[in-house]
């Protein structure tokens, strides 16, 4: 795959189609690749990357990339052409500016699960029959393929290119995915334990902001809580009020464009399961204002910018399921 | 957590749209209607006007309910604010509830300007249910607790 | 040496505990561990690290400075600060250990930052040898033994027992404290484990790691250096890197408006973020490359400017598996190395 995408890159580059390529960089080990642009065939050949650890959504680099000169070629996954798409529909990005090529999706893999099975001082990972063999300082180690993946994978909702110029292998399915169980299974608890749940995870924030900075759907030029006229700035939760406030304001910012890419968890340094916010808010939607999928298409209104004279009255939220 | 009932006021924020319920309060002063001295209103131009923001520092600064109050759906004097107002405030209840808030913190009521003895009776009832869930804890900054 | 067998670890920390108050590495889920106060039935982390840095005890991410309380035209300045308690900190690694000496040259020169030293006097730390060091670690680089890591007292651990040496007289008192559980120990299988792990540090993918293109006096070259734009073009701004980071040390200071009165609070700020020390003409350093460059710069070049040539960094690794797109100090080293 990746010799297909950089055989590709480099007669994109020398027709002139495009003038720079977005893709992945190698690490320093098996699985640290960085998002980065590339400008010449030199480059593509000696630090393009596109492997089991490329999950790193660059979309979002779009925003900026797109703006500059000459047209970029971007390499999007099935859930990085939603957030692609999103952004068209908000004017955030210039699609003319873009050349995509839609490449397969995941599953993924999260060499903090590796780590967390305590296999450390990793020098090379190989996916031998979906068994990881890995070569550590202290001997092989393996562990099943599956037990690896990213939480994003694990309830992957598309294999489906929503948008692309070009594809490298085929097109998948939307998929049927079970990714509002944890969401319903929260919903069933009483308000106590839901309450409990919560902190326990929030305390752990650090207000590192990676989730808001790495959303391609938090795309403001200043964010609320950077602006120190905003009155809630604040560069760490002083206290358990400023960790709920951060984190609610957070995803209900992205109430209706959230497009579930699984960016926020994926990131988190401390493992807090940010998407089961961003899910509620897309099941609530999806149950009381109809199926809507953020970035499936450029023009439709999102559910929180439209109405309709019958809709719901918020006392539903009361009536429902138990407290 | 529940405090001795009869002794405890919560502070009740009130956002009035300032062409229906903010009016309709206003009528249920001249009509010398009684509503609690518990709730303080808050005037908007229009309850589309509320940011989910104002709701959690409301909470923040001390309240212990917050209620929204706008033109009934189709009376919206700028023709549709409210119905904007109605998913998203929706939507953020939701939220608070899926977090452990306790529901009865918070309330949406349609109050038009002829409504006073409705203004009324939805403050009475909304003071009374807060009353029983006692002071706001989860919802809480600390800091702003008085000593 | 003194030692303790591992299986009488839940003893020791009773026995510390009963003193002053303990803070053990424990895992507080898969994959995330942390410092917590010891209690009954507590297990310690297996964990190398623990995701957040030891900083927290010394330099805690926010705290109340000073309270005001306004009456009528008066303002009343009321001084919050309290004599910290005694609390020992068990199983701080090496590179962590280090870090304290680098925070000590920031907070406890003139002026000193009484707010630090209240809590450094009151706390002894006691540090755990490496014996698994990861592939991300590289303290080696900057003079750090892992087997040989600094504080008031140390562990080395065998696998079967626990051997305790004193570095400070705060050390020695503590080892004092728990001597009835001690007793002298056979230290052959200790030595063979400390070759083992020397071994294992050799082998390190980032031991060879150099630091000669840094330092306080090649300050133009890397400031100038065209690497950096590359470098930075995927850097998304988060602070993830500063707030895991044990030696990051900018903070902001601020006041909090409660309702009754004004709270002033410190917190961690990051060089990462938009407003970081944002002036009354605005902000000195307004695109992503120049905040980016200033954090290594920092460690690399201005922190052992100001300080006999030591670098801000203990090579701890947090920053090299948190990054979110895995941008780190050691591709900012290889990529400005002059080779």
């Amino acid at each position: 795959m990746q010799e297909t995408m950089i055989k590709r890159a480099k007669e994109l580059l020398a027709d002139g189609t495009v003038s720079r390529v977005i893709g992945w960089k190698k690490g320093e080990f098996a699985y640290d690749t960085t998002p980065a642009v590339f400008e010449t065939a030199e480059e593509l050949d000696r630090d393009f990357a596109f492997d089991d650890f490329t999950a790193a959504n660059v979309s979002k680099y779009l925003v900026k990339e797109s703006r500059k000169e000459g047209k970029i070629l971007a390499f999007l996954k099935p859930c990085d052409t939603y957030s692609f798409n999103q952004l068209i529909k908000e004017h955030r990005v210039i699609r003319e500016n873009v050349y995509i090529i839609g490449i397969p999706g995941g599953p993924k893999l999260d060499a903090e699960k590796i780590k967390a099975k305590g296999i450390t001082g990793i020098l090379g990972i190989k996916n031998e029959n979906y068994t990881l063999k890995i070569e550590t300082l202290y001997g092989t180690e393996t562990m099943p393929f599956y037990e690896a993946i990213c939480g994003k994978c694990e309830s992957c909702k598309s294999k489906k290119h929503v948008i692309y110029d070009e594809l490298i292998g085929e097109d998948g399915d939307i998929l049927d995915s079970n990714r509002f169980d944890t969401v319903e299974k929260l919903e069933n608890m009483t308000a106590q334990e839901r309450f409990d749940f919560w902190r326990e995870q929030l305390s752990k924030c650090i207000r590192c902001n990676a989730c808001r900075n790495v959303c391609p759907a938090c795309t403001c030029e200043k964010c609320v809580f950077d602006n120190p006229k905003s009155g809630i700035e604040n560069k760490a939760a002083s206290d358990s009020f400023e960790e709920n406030l951060f984190h609610i304001i957070r995803a209900f910012h992205v109430a209706g464009r959230c497009t579930d890419c699984g960016e926020c968890s994926r990131v988190c340094p401390q493992n807090i399961p940010l998407h089961l916010l961003n899910r509620k808010f897309i099941k609530d939607i999806n149950e009381l204002y109809g199926e809507y999928q953020a970035g499936a298409d450029t023009v439709s209104r999102s559910p929180i910018t439209d109405y309709t004279p019958d809709d719901c009255e918020p006392s539903v939220v009361h009536e429902r399921g138990v407290e | 957590m529940q405090v001795n009932d009869n002794n405890f006021q919560p502070v009740i924020v009130a956002f009035c749209c300032n062409w229906c319920s903010y009016a309709g309060a206003d009528l249920s002063g001249t009509n010398r209607l009684n509503y609690p001295t518990n709730v303080k209103i808050i005037r908007v131009p229009c309850s589309c006007r509320v940011n989910p923001m104002f709701i959690l520092r409301a909470f923040q600064k001390g309240a212990d309910g917050v209620i929204i109050c706008g033109c009934h759906p189709g009376d919206c004097h700028y023709t549709s604010g409210n119905y904007y107002t109605r998913r998203r405030i929706t939507l953020l209840y939701s939220m608070l509830d899926f977090l452990g808030i306790e529901r009865n913190r918070t309330r949406l009521e349609w109050v038009s300007a002829a409504e006073g003895a409705k203004f009324a009776a939805t403050m009475q009832q909304f003071t009374e249910d807060v009353r029983k869930l006692g002071p706001n804890r989860r919802l809480e900054d600390l800091r702003c607790r008085k000593q | 040496m003194l030692k303790i067998s591992v299986n009488k670890l839940d003893e020791l920390f009773a026995a510390i505990a009963e003193k002053q108050t303990l803070y053990i590495p424990v895992d507080r889920e898969v994959g995330i561990a942390e410092y917590k106060k010891w209690e009954k039935g507590m297990e310690m982390s297996k964990a190398l690290n623990t995701v957040r840095s030891a900083k927290d005890f010394f330099f805690p991410q926010t705290e109340n400075l000073v309270d005001f309380r306004k009456e009528g035209k008066n303002i009343e300045v009321i001084d919050i600060r309290e004599e910290s308690e005694d609390f020992v900190i068990f199983g701080v690694r090496a590179c962590d250990a280090r870090s304290f000496t680098i925070l000590d040259k920031v907070f406890l020169v003139e002026p000193v930052d009484s707010y630090y030293k209240n809590r450094r006097d009151h706390g002894t730390v006691v540090t755990m040898a490496c014996t698994r060091p990861a592939e991300t670690c590289f303290c080696g680089v900057f003079g750090i033994d892992a087997t040989e890591p600094e504080g008031d007292a140390v562990c080395y651990n065998d696998g079967e027992n626990i051997f305790f040496k004193a570095h400070s007289e705060k050390g020695q008192k503590f080892i004092d404290s728990i001597s009835s559980l001690l007793e002298e120990g056979d230290t052959s299988k200790l030595d063979e484990v400390q070759a083992k792990t020397r071994e294992i540090l050799k082998k390190l993918p980032l031991a060879n790691l150099s630091t000669d293109s840094f330092g306080g006096d090649k300050l133009m070259e890397n400031f100038n250096s065209d690497k950096w734009g590359e470098l930075s073009q995927s850097c998304i701004g988060c602070g993830t890197c500063t707030f895991v980071c044990p030696t990051c040390q900018c903070y902001d200071i601020r006041d909090f408006d409660t309702g009754h009165g004004i709270k002033r609070f410190r917190c961690w700020d990051s060089c990462m973020y938009s407003e970081f020390t944002r002036m009354a003409h605005g902000n000195n350093r307004n695109s992503q490359l120049e905040r980016f460059r200033q954090r290594f710069m920092h460690k690399l070049v201005y922190f052992p400017s100001n300080n006999n040539g030591e670098f801000g960094c203990v090579g701890c690794g947090r920053c090299l598996s948190k990054c979110p797109i895995s941008m780190n100090i050691v591709k900012v080293m290889k990529a400005l190395e002059v080779k």
